[in-house]
């Protein structure tokens, strides 16, 4: 908590003394995105720096890992980003598979890629839910933790979890889609369909908030790049890349999707309200993927048949998976044992928090929140 | 109608105590505390299905302004210090429930080397909700176990000092 | 551009820096020596025909029976979709090599981390400090030899051992 080596800054003006305020926001704050502290220091209202301090929420994940084993720990992946928990799982499941030549059966593949863009879906609706209650509406959230309700039931009766599903396992995912289970997300995605458009009308080309986004916190490409921001964050400056369609990985090659991308429609390429567009607009893409998949499901197991006690070979190996937030790289060093040598997990968060000192400066405090939000930070994907 | 044959539509008698602690719990202000995955849950208990604000339970942003703290997430020793800060933070009478297996006794984490196990290593608890996260509903059962807790307080009992037990030896 | 191709071209230029590679790995990776990794990113990021603008990943391991720490970065190319993995090897009583923040600002939190957990210095980095853990903290946790204090500002952090 000490503030050693950030002096306080005396300015002079004629007689009259100002001083840069060192203001405290966090890490308890009424914010969704979790246990995060920003030491800002202001000239009034204009920051000058907003210093990011974290570490709230290290659990130390990684280095359970070295003595749970490989698949005790997939009810970890969970917890590291709890919002949109399938794509961890799924994280996890692969670069185990990829370390120990395990192949998953096809339809395992496609009941994984179900639940993962399921749980995108709810993700970006918290996300965009939380984004508009920071900026201070706070009707457009429930209606968006009511959709968030209808794919909880879903996924609670595909799993049995409402929020840390712990569905996947090393080799495919742990059950079968239940029977009648194509009909109702049948049932839900056309409802949900006309849902974005009526939240478009509700908040988003609103003039108070689109006031409140544009302009503010641009970054350009090459920043991006530079800071590894990746996701709909990256996609917002215009770049389209989607590890999705550019590196494939499980059955995403043979899937119709498009890719949204930033275009500076209301302000600058690569501001916040670009960021908040991309959100709204992946979350139809993902309805398309899922009715693909369930039209083209083939009968079949769901899981491998893996050891109890996986010993993969030594070595190391490194995978990304796109999830809601970005793409998270997942690395693992084998040594032959049943439990992993080391697992390092790499979110999207990560690098948005670190871009958040320098896009911040001669913004205003309240911007900040603005900001924070559209990043779409959750703080256990930054401590872990 | 005479006015005395209207008393018992317009008139109410109990004890003082029960109307304190009746008008304590019809509007418990908690302190958003949600540190980790609970903290969606408890959103989503505040939300429009499963709806705290029917209790008269108001999310409040600051310590200032509340009378309970749900813990909601998994306590790290970097953040134990903090909790204690706001706890004391907060005016009498306050109350803790502490959400979740973490905050319970460190849940899965136990095998962490930054967790604190538990938060009632830092702060008095009053009720515990386990669950990984707990529902909504359980959420909601430990507020009523809260407020048939708070129900049970005795305010107007003249509590023995020190000063009595020695005039009484 | 495959791996080989992308170890050709800095063993022509870099020839004596390289200590190793590893071709028949998953993920073929090249291990170079600690003074000579800003040369060589800069030379992969800036060449067009490498031009690898994404640090994806930094990652410090402990080998404590080879008495060493090992940091892994993966590199990642939007421009050409191609990969590489660069190893650096830093001794374990003594561990300092040069930061690569110059290069990738990616690297700036990765390294801090890497500090905080493992306790590597990064010669050159604007701001080495903690990240993750408070700044009282002693000791780097994720090492093997790693013994976790007995209490931490008046909390116990004495358990009974689960894993029996």
């Amino acid at each position: 908590m000490s503030l050693a080596g950030y002096e306080v800054e005396v300015q002079r003006d004629g007689g009259l003394t100002t001083e840069e305020m060192t203001l405290n926001m966090g890490p308890q704050h009424p914010s969704t995105h979790g246990v995060l502290r920003f030491i800002v220091k202001a000239d009034g209202e204009v920051m000058r720096t907003a210093i990011p301090d974290i570490g709230y929420l290290h659990r130390s994940i990684e280095k359970i890992s070295e003595k749970v084993g490989y698949h005790g720990f997939m009810p970890y992946t969970d917890r590291v980003d709890y919002v949109s928990a399938m794509q961890c799982n799924q994280g996890w499941g692969m670069v185990c598979e990829r370390i120990a030549g395990i192949q998953v059966p096809r339809r395992g593949e496609f009941c994984r890629v179900i639940a993962c863009e399921l749980g995108r879906i709810a993700s970006h609706l918290l996300a965009v839910g939380a984004m508009v209650q920071d900026i201070g509406a706070y009707t457009p959230f429930l209606h968006a933790l009511r959709e968030r309700e209808k794919i909880n039931d879903l996924l609670e009766e595909l799993c049995g979890a409402r929020l840390t599903f712990n569905y996947m396992r090393i080799g495919g995912v742990a059950w079968d889609l239940p029977a009648g289970y194509p009909e109702k997300v049948t049932t839900f995605l056309d409802k949900f369909d006309p849902f974005i458009d009526e939240y478009n009308d509700l908040i988003s080309y609103n003039k108070l908030y689109v006031e409140r986004l544009v302009n503010v916190g641009v970054v350009s490409k090459e920043e991006a790049i530079n800071y590894n921001l990746v996701g709909p964050n990256l996609r917002a400056c215009g770049f389209k890349y989607d590890v999705r369609r550019d590196e494939p990985y499980s059955i995403y090659a043979e899937l119709e999707f498009d890719v949204p991308v930033g275009t500076g429609e209301m302000g600058t390429l690569g501001d916040c309200f670009d960021r908040y567009m991309v959100r709204i607009q992946e979350m139809s893409e993902s309805g398309k993927i899922v009715r693909q998949c369930l039209n083209m499901m083939p009968p079949g197991p769901v899981l491998a048949k893996v050891a109890r006690k996986l010993k993969p070979p030594v070595g190391d190996a490194y995978i990304r998976v796109e999830g809601a937030r970005g793409d998270m790289g997942w690395y693992v060093v084998s040594d032959g044992s049943e439990f992993p040598y080391r697992t390092k997990i790499r979110t999207g968060s990560f690098a948005a928090m670190s871009i958040v000192d320098k896009v911040s400066r001669g913004l205003m405090i309240a911007d900040l929140i603005a900001l924070i939000a559209s990043f779409d930070v959750v703080a256990p994907e930054v401590d872990r | 109608m005479s006015l005395i044959n209207s008393v018992s539509e317009m008139v109410v008698t109990t004890k003082v105590d029960e109307v304190l602690n009746w008008s304590r719990k019809s509007s418990v202000w908690y302190m958003l505390f949600g540190l980790a995955c609970c903290a969606i849950e408890m959103m989503q208990t505040g939300g429009p299905r499963a709806d705290l604000d029917r209790f008269g339970a108001v999310p409040r942003a600051t310590p200032r302004q509340s009378d309970m703290m749900i813990v909601a997430g998994t306590l790290t020793l970097k953040m134990a210090l903090r909790t204690k800060m706001l706890y004391d933070q907060m005016p009498d009478p306050k109350y803790v429930i502490s959400m979740g297996s973490c905050a319970n006794c460190g849940g899965l984490f136990q095998l962490a080397y930054s967790v604190c196990d538990g938060v009632d290593k830092v702060i008095p608890v009053d009720v515990y909700v386990p669950g990984c996260p707990p529902r909504p509903e359980a959420l909601t059962e430990g507020l009523l176990k809260l407020q048939e807790k708070m129900m049970q307080e005795r305010w107007l009992v003249k509590k023995a000092s020190a000063e009595d037990e020695v005039r009484a030896a | 551009m495959t791996p080989v191709e992308v170890y050709h071209k800095i063993k022509e230029r870099f020839g004596e820096a390289i200590e190793s590679f590893n071709e028949k790995a998953l993920d073929p990776s090249i291990v170079v020596k600690p003074d000579a990794i800003v040369e060589i990113c800069r030379f992969l990021k800036e060449d067009p025909a490498l031009a690898f603008d994404c640090l994806s990943n930094m990652s410090g391991v402990d080998y404590l029976k080879e008495n060493k720490i090992q940091v892994v970065s993966h590199l990642y190319s939007y421009p050409h979709r191609h990969k590489i993995v660069v190893k650096v090897d830093v001794p374990r009583e003594n561990p300092i090599m040069p930061s690569v923040e110059g290069v990738w600002k990616a690297a700036n939190w990765q390294e801090r981390e890497i500090y905080d957990l493992l306790g590597v210095v990064f010669t050159g980095h604007p701001d080495l400090r903690r990240l993750l853990m408070p700044e009282d903290w002693v000791g780097h946790p994720l090492r093997k030899d790693f013994v976790e204090p007995e209490e931490y500002h008046g909390i116990s952090t004495r358990r009974e051992s689960l894993l029996k």
